[in-house]
C-alpha cells in the first residue's frame, strides 16, 4: 500500500478525535500518542525514501499533470521528520505549560489543524495545493496565537494575521499569473514547460509575487515586522511551536520553488537572494542586542537565523543548498529547544524580563544544561550541531566567491553569541534580584516538563557528532533540487 | 471583456490597498475584502474568458478556442471558500479586540512592539 | 432585536430554509449548488432564530453544539476519503452506483457525495461558530 498520505491522514483522524472526546484526560494522551505515531510514521516514510527514491501518489487515481500529486523527495522527508520531532516534543509540552482544562482541548484540535496544514505543505506537488494547505495553517494559528484572548495576544494577532493576510493574497494572485502563462499547476510539469523558456520578464512578475509572499512567511529582511510584534504574546507553547515550523515552512517553499521552476535570470535572483540574507542576518542580529526580554531576544534571532537558510539557497551550489537544508534542520529543533527553556525559565522565576531574574544556575543546574546545549547550537559552537551546518554555509560562500556575505554570516555568528552569553549571564550566572529573606516555596520541575528540552537536546548533540551522516542525506537533498530531472521523470512519467 | 475586467482588477486592487493603509481596523478589513476579491477575479480571468462554452471536448466542441478551462473555476470557487473563512475569523477577531480594548485603531496596538 | 414580523416569519422561513439548502446539496454535482452552498442557507436557517429572539435559543433550546457539526463533517470527509483505499485503489478515489429507483429514474451515487455531505456539516457549524461568537458577551 502507498503510504505517502499517512502524514496528512494522521494529524486528520486526531483532529477529529480530539473534537469528539473531550476529556481532560483522554485529549491529553490522545494527543502525546497521536504524535508518537505521527513520528514513527515519518521514521517509515523515510526508511522508503532512502530505498526506493523519490515516492508519489496520484490522488484521485487521476494521473498526473491532471490530478493533485503528492510527492516525498530527500527534502519533504527531512523536513517532516524533524517537523514530527518537534511535534511529539511540543505535544508532550503542552500538557503541563498550558494552563486550563479548556484551552488544551482548544490547543490540540487547532495544534493537529496545524499539523495538517504544515505535512501537507512539505508532500504536495501541485502549486494551488500548497495554497490550500498554507490556509488551513494560517487559519489554525490565528486560532493558537490568540487562544488566551488576553488584550496583548488580541493586538499581536491583528498584527500576525493582517501581514500573512496579505501575503496569501500574493501567493494566490502569483498562482493566477502563472496559470496564466503556462496553463498548469503541477510542480513538475511547471518546471518541464519553464526550464525551457527564456521570456523570464513575464515570469519575473509572479516569481517576485511568490517571493514577497513566502518572504513574509518566512520574516526575510524587509517583510518581518509582524514576527516580533506577536511571537512573544502567545502561551509559550504555542511560541515554541512557531518558533520552530511556522517560518521554517516559508523557507521550504521557497527553495523548492526557486531551485524547481523560477530559475531563469539566475543573476538578479541569487544577488536579490544575498542581499536580503546578509540584510535579514545583520538586522536580526543587531535588534537581539537591544532586547533584555528572553522572547523578544529569540524571536529577532529567529529572523537572523532566517537570513542564513536564504544564503544557501542564494549561493545555489549543491553545497550551499545542502548548508541552508542542514542549517534549516539544525535550526528547527535548536530553535525550539531554547523557548521550551524560556518557558522553564518562566514557570520558576514568573518572568521573562532578564533583569528580573537571576541565579538560576544554583537554583536548578539542570536547566543550566538544558539552555547550554541548544544557545550554544544556535551560536555554532563546536561539536553541536549549529557549528556545522554554519561551516558547511561559510564554506560554501567561500567556494563560490561570495565574501562579503559570507563576512556578515561570521560576524553575525558573533552577535548570536554575544546574545546567548548575554542570557547565560543574566538568567543563570548573576545573583537573584530577588531578595533572599522571604524565600519562596521553590518550584521544582518535574520529569514531564524537561523531557522534551532533554529530547531536542539529545538531537542537537547527535546532529553534530554524526553531521557526517546528515550532510550526507541533506546533500542527496541539495543533489536532487539541483538536477530535478529525477524529480520532474518520477512525478510525471514514472507512475 | 479581458480588458474590461482587467481594469476592475486593477480598480479592486487599487481600492483595497488605499483601504489597508487607513488606520481603522474596519477600514482595513474592507480592504482585505476588495483585494481578495481582486484577487479571485485575477485567478478567474488567468485562463482568459469564453462565455457559453462547455468545460469539456465532446463531438460539437472540437477546437481550443470554444473550449472553456474549468480549472480556474474550480480554483476561484476554493479561494472564495478559503477567503469567507479568514474573512469570518478576522472579523471575530477584530469583534473580541473591540470588546477588550474598546478601540478601532492600529495606532493604539502600539504597546506591544516597545515593552521593555 | 425584538420584532414580531421576524419572530412569526422565523417558523416558517427556517423549514424553507433547509428544504432549500437540501435541494442545492443534492443537485450540487452536475448544477450549481453543493455542499458549501448548501451548508451556508442551511447554517442561516439554524441562526434564523438568533436574528429573530435571542441567540442563546441556539446554544440552549436548540442544544446546538458547532464544534461538533465541525466534527461530523470532518469524519464524513474522512470516510469518504478511504472509500478509495478500501476498493484496493489510491486515497480518494471516486467510486459510483447507480441505482433504477421506480419513479424517479436512475441514480448516481458516489463517494464525492459523502465528502459534499461533510463539507455540509462543517459549513453550517462554522457559520453558527461565527454567528454565536459575535453575540455573545
Amino acid at each position: 500500500m502507498n503510504c505517502v498520505a499517512l502524514p496528512i491522514l494522521i494529524p486528520l483522524v486526531l483532529m477529529i478525535m480530539q473534537i469528539f472526546f473531550r476529556r481532560k484526560i483522554f485529549s491529553q494522551w490522545l494527543g502525546i500518542s497521536g504524535s508518537l505515531l505521527l513520528l514513527l510514521s515519518t521514521f517509515y516514510l523515510f526508511g522508503q525514501v532512502t530505498k526506493h527514491g523519490i515516492l508519489t501518489l496520484n490522488v484521485g487515481g487521476w494521473p498526473a499533470p491532471y490530478g493533485i500529486t503528492l510527492v516525498i523527495d530527500y527534502l519533504s522527508i527531512l523536513m517532516l521528520v524533524i517537523s514530527a520531532v518537534i511535534i511529539f516534543c511540543i505535544s508532550i509540552y503542552a500538557v503541563s505549560f498550558l494552563k486550563t482544562t479548556g484551552e488544551k482541548q482548544r490547543f490540540y484540535i487547532a495544534f493537529y489543524a496545524l499539523i495538517l496544514g504544515l505535512n501537507g505543505a512539505f508532500i504536495t506537488g501541485d502549486v494551488f495545493n500548497l495554497y490550500v494547505w498554507f490556509e488551513v495553517m494560517l487559519i489554525s494559528s490565528f486560532v493558537l496565537i490568540t487562544l488566551g484572548s488576553s488584550r496583548e495576544q488580541l493586538s499581536g494577532g491583528i498584527k500576525y494575521l493582517s501581514l500573512n493576510l496579505i501575503g496569501s493574497l500574493l501567493f494566490l494572485a502569483g498562482i493566477g499569473l502563472l496559470f496564466g502563462k503556462t496553463g498548469t499547476l503541477n510542480m513538475a510539469q511547471l518546471a518541464e514547460i519553464l526550464r525551457e523558456d527564456d521570456s523570464a520578464i513575464l515570469l519575473n512578475t509572479s516569481a517576485m509575487l511568490f517571493f514577497v509572499a513566502f518572504g513574509i512567511k518566512a520574516a526575510i529582511f524587509p517583510l518581518f515586522f509582524w514576527l516580533p510584534a506577536s511571537y512573544h504574546t502567545p502561551n509559550i507553547t504555542i511560541t515554541s511551536l512557531f518558533a520552530g515550523l511556522l517560518t521554517k515552512v516559508g523557507v521550504y517553499t521557497m527553495i523548492r520553488f526557486f531551485t524547481l521552476f523560477f530559475v531563469q535570470d539566475q543573476p538578479f535572483w541569487h544577488n536579490l537572494l544575498l542581499t536580503l540574507a546578509g540584510l535579514t542576518m545583520f538586522i536580526g542580529g543587531s535588534a537581539a542586542i537591544a532586547q533584555y526580554e528572553i522572547r523578544k531576544i529569540l524571536s529577532y534571532h529567529i529572523i537572523s537565523q532566517i537570513g542564513y537558510m536564504v544564503m544557501g539557497l542564494g549561493i545555489f551550489t549543491p553545497l550551499g543548498l545542502a548548508g541552508g537544508i542542514f542549517f534549516t534542520l539544525h535550526n528547527m529543533i535548536a530553535k525550539t529547544n531554547t523557548f521550551l527553556v524560556s518557558g522553564m525559565v518562566f514557570k520558576l522565576k514568573g518572568n521573562y524580563h532578564l533583569k528580573n531574574i537571576g541565579g538560576l544556575v544554583k537554583e536548578s543546574p539542570l536547566l543550566a544544561v538544558l539552555f547550554i546545549i541548544p544557545a550554544f547550537a544556535l551560536a555554532g559552537v563546536p561539536p553541536l550541531s549549529g557549528f556545522f551546518a554554519k561551516f558547511i554555509l561559510i564554506k560554501a560562500g567561500f567556494e563560490d566567491g561570495h565574501y562579503f556575505v559570507t563576512a556578515v554570516a561570521v560576524f553575525t555568528g558573533l552577535l548570536t553569541l554575544y546574545s546567548m552569553i548575554k542570557i547565560w549571564n543574566e538568567a543563570f550566572l548573576k545573583k537573584s534580584p530577588e531578595d533572599p529573606s522571604h524565600e519562596k516555596d521553590k518550584i521544582k520541575l518535574s520529569l514531564l516538563e524537561v523531557l522534551p528540552s532533554i529530547l531536542l537536546g539529545l538531537i542537537s548533540l547527535g546532529m553534530g557528532i554524526f553531521a557526517s551522516s546528515v550532510f550526507g542525506y541533506t546533500m542527496e537533498a541539495a543533489n536532487q533540487l539541483i538536477n530535478p530531472s529525477i524529480y520532474i521523470e518520477t512525478v510525471l512519467y514514472n507512475q | 471583456m479581458e480588458v474590461l475586467i482587467a481594469i476592475l482588477v486593477g480598480f479592486l486592487y487599487a481600492a483595497g490597498v488605499y483601504m489597508i493603509l487607513r488606520r481603522s481596523i474596519v477600514k482595513f478589513i474592507i480592504g482585505i475584502i476588495l483585494l481578495s476579491n481582486a484577487t479571485n477575479l485575477l485567478v478567474f480571468l488567468s485562463a482568459g474568458l469564453t462565455a457559453g462554452s462547455p468545460a469539456f471536448l465532446s463531438d460539437q466542441v472540437s477546437s481550443q478556442q470554444e473550449f472553456s478551462d474549468p480549472l480556474p473555476q474550480a480554483l476561484v470557487l476554493t479561494a472564495v471558500v478559503i477567503g469567507l473563512g479568514i474573512v469570518v475569523f478576522t472579523i471575530a477577531l477584530k469583534y473580541k479586540f473591540f470588546e477588550v480594548t474598546g478601540a478601532d485603531d492600529l495606532d493604539q496596538l502600539k504597546p506591544t512592539d516597545n515593552q521593555k | 432585536m425584538n420584532s414580531v414580523i421576524l419572530q412569526i416569519a422565523a417558523r416558517y422561513v427556517r423549514w424553507m430554509l433547509l428544504i432549500f439548502a437540501l435541494v442545492a446539496l443534492i443537485r450540487g454535482h452536475n448544477y450549481p449548488g453543493g455542499g458549501f452552498i448548501g451548508g451556508l442557507l442551511a447554517g442561516l436557517a439554524l441562526i434564523y432564530d438568533g436574528f429573530a429572539f435571542d441567540h442563546k435559543r441556539i446554544s440552549k433550546k436548540r442544544k446546538i453544539n458547532p464544534v461538533g457539526y465541525i466534527g461530523v463533517g470532518l469524519l464524513l470527509i474522512f470516510i469518504s476519503l478511504l472509500f478509495g483505499i478500501l476498493s484496493g485503489d489510491v486515497l480518494m478515489k471516486g467510486i459510483w452506483i447507480s441505482l433504477n429507483l421506480p419513479l424517479l429514474g436512475q441514480l448516481k451515487l458516489g463517494t464525492p457525495f459523502i465528502f459534499d455531505i461533510g463539507v455540509f456539516f462543517v459549513v453550517i457549524g462554522i457559520t453558527i461558530l461565527f454567528f454565536l461568537s459575535l453575540k455573545r458577551r
